[in-house]
């Protein structure tokens, strides 16, 4: 039962592209917040909810509308997430509200999983989540467990991959993973799709 | 798919440093939470399961310097300590290790931390444990809120289905920390008396801390009754982050696609180990997903009574502790239970017996609108 790599998006230094092919950039250096926002009204996304998210969940946001974007996605579509740094940034946050007012609004997105949380709210995604955290992305262990996922738990797609944010820096790697699409679900394929955006800048 | 057995474990908690110890204290229905003083809170006390630091580093010596390691890790060590003691034989190369956690050593972030800022990663904390025992393979780490222990029961099944391994030590671990409970002090979500789990009275959580430890294998082995993971699914709700869905649609689903694994009906279970937080919605959520399924009359628990809600330990812990009332035949009393609470009836357990016990349904929900069943099984003396 061979699945496919149906699609696949990438945000990094103020750029998302879908497929290789860029789908918005933003000059010039700027606050992550306003790549955001710029993104957000880009992509043309009209959802209200995203301006109260933290930044772990908005580029979860913009990275599941892009692949997402004129394709039916079943409701029992999988998400196997991972990353480095959890929710890193926002327990930072919580630590310093410690001090003062704590908002039970930040509070709530410091724990990596709300992404996921996130993306099922908003696409009706009832299915499959799982947040590993490794050092670096570790495309055997994602298609390990999403291949099982896929075959022995009955679910017909699933978006798995790598969605990082550590001080300024910030760093998403999501494909779509179902039956349809020419590249193979593997290691390989997708620790070269991962790598894509860093030869690109080195060349 | 194969199926994961459960060998030998052990648990950390304030009932103390062994399994035996834990099902001593829930055998006799011990309270585990109590109140301490705690200074971050604007009443300055918290209900709260806490392991007593001195008492940790009495048997922490043992087996390692303590200052050289943060009070999750000690648990943490301890726990895999004894996992590994009871199994001489045990290649420790050969053998994966998993590790759930949901804020793992959150408490670094403070300034007045003795230890390293790095140790507030996660993958350092998993270091840490693949160091002090010379495991060679990276270890995996899950974190997915209070779903994460057992969670990381159905990662092991999975990954060895993948053919990555045969066998893993699976370790779950959370603390009770400032961070943690002002986080859901801000949420008016703590219990200001011990925990009461479906109860009328409920009125919140309550915290609590441990680690738990689990040697598992896709190996039946021979000649002694063992439990077995033979269903398991996960099911977001996409209802709402911070609160579970008023229908118990992401629990349901889980709990059916959990059946879907097996060849046995929703009939045949004997006993639920709930994730019965005691807030108003989550009890309220799961009452209603078990009515929906028809598992109303079935036996049911939640330990949140004895240790409080350990976070991302807890689906492990009550995993642990569901396989030893399987293999004892044990039902144990859901502590703190008064008058029913939840719209919905159940058949909460309201006094130890006796029961045979041969398939049982372990529950959790958590932040993200997450959802986890598992089905394990008891398999008598086989080949």
């Amino acid at each position: 039962m061979a699945f496919k790599i149906t699609a696949f998006v990438h945000i990094k230094d103020q750029r998302i592209f879908l497929d290789k092919q860029e789908v918005f950039s933003l000059e010039g250096s700027r606050e992550l917040n306003d790549f955001l926002k710029e993104a957000y009204t880009a992509l043309d996304i009209s959802y209200p909810k995203f301006h109260k998210m933290d930044g772990l969940s908005k580029l979860g946001i913009l990275a599941s509308e892009v692949l997402f974007k004129n394709r039916h996605i079943p409701s029992d579509t999988g998400l196997v997430f991972s990353n480095a740094s959890s929710s890193l940034e926002t327990d930072k946050a919580h630590q310093i509200a410690m001090q003062g007012i704590i908002s039970p609004a930040t509070f709530v997105y410091t724990l990596p999983n709300i992404v996921m949380g996130e993306i099922s709210i908003k696409h009706k995604l009832q299915s499959e989540n799982v947040f590993f955290i490794s050092e670096n992305f570790n495309p055997a262990l994602i298609v390990d467990y999403t291949g099982v996922l896929l075959e022995n738990s009955g679910i017909p797609a699933a978006v798995c991959g790598w969605i990082e944010w550590k001080n300024a820096e910030y760093d998403v790697f999501l494909c779509l993973v179902s039956r349809e699409g020419d590249l193979v679900f593997s290691a390989e394929q997708l620790e070269e799709l991962y790598y894509f955006e860093n030869e690109r800048s080195a060349n | 798919m194969k199926d994961l057995y459960l060998l030998d474990d052990a648990i950390v908690s304030p009932f103390g440093i062994s399994t035996e110890e834990n099902l001593e204290a829930v055998s006799r229905n011990i309270p585990g939470l109590k109140l301490h003083k705690y200074k971050s809170l604007p009443k300055g006390e918290l209900y709260a399961g806490i392991i007593e630091t001195d008492l940790l580093r009495e048997a922490f010596i043992k087996i390692g310097a303590p200052e050289k390691f943060t009070k999750l890790e000690q648990m943490m060590l301890l726990a895999v300590h004894k996992v590994i003691a009871a199994n001489p034989g045990l290649n420790i190369t050969d053998t994966a290790l998993i590790i759930s956690t949901t804020k793992g050593n959150i408490d670094v972030l403070r300034e007045s931390s003795p230890f390293p800022k790095n140790r507030i990663y996660l993958t350092e904390l998993a270091k840490v444990i693949k160091n002090f025992f010379g495991f060679t393979t990276e270890p995996v780490v899950v974190s997915n809120a209070c779903v994460s222990g057992g969670l990381a029961l159905a990662v092991a099944k999975r990954l060895m289905k993948a053919g990555k391994f045969e066998q893993a030590i699976v370790v779950g671990g959370d603390l009770v920390s400032d961070f943690v409970v002002s986080g859901f002090n801000s949420f008016l979500a703590i219990s200001d008396e011990p925990c009461k789990p479906f109860s009328a009275d409920r009125k919140g959580i309550s915290l609590g801390e441990a680690a738990v430890a689990v040697l598992v294998t896709n190996k039946r082995p021979a000649g002694v009754p063992v439990i077995s993971l033979i269903g398991e699914a996960s099911a977001n709700d996409a209802n709402h982050i911070s609160g579970p869905s008023r229908t118990g649609e992401g629990l349901v689903r889980s709990m059916e696609n959990a059946f879907k694994q097996t060849e046995i009906s929703v009939q045949e279970i004997d006993y639920i180990s709930a994730h019965g937080t005691a807030t108003l919605f989550n009890d309220e959520m799961e009452a209603i997903a078990f009515n929906r399924l028809g598992l109303n009359e079935v036996p049911l628990n939640s330990f949140k009574g004895y240790y409080g809600h350990t976070l991302g330990a807890s689906a492990l812990l009550e995993s642990i502790l569901t396989k030893h009332s399987m293999l004892q035949n044990r039902l144990f009393t859901s502590l703190n239970y008064s008058a029913h609470g939840v719209s919905k009836p159940l058949h909460i357990i309201n006094e130890n017996r006796k029961s045979a016990l041969n398939y049982a349904l372990k529950t959790a929900s958590g932040f993200g609108g997450c959802n986890l069943a598992l089905i394990f099984k008891k398999e008598e003396n086989g080949i």
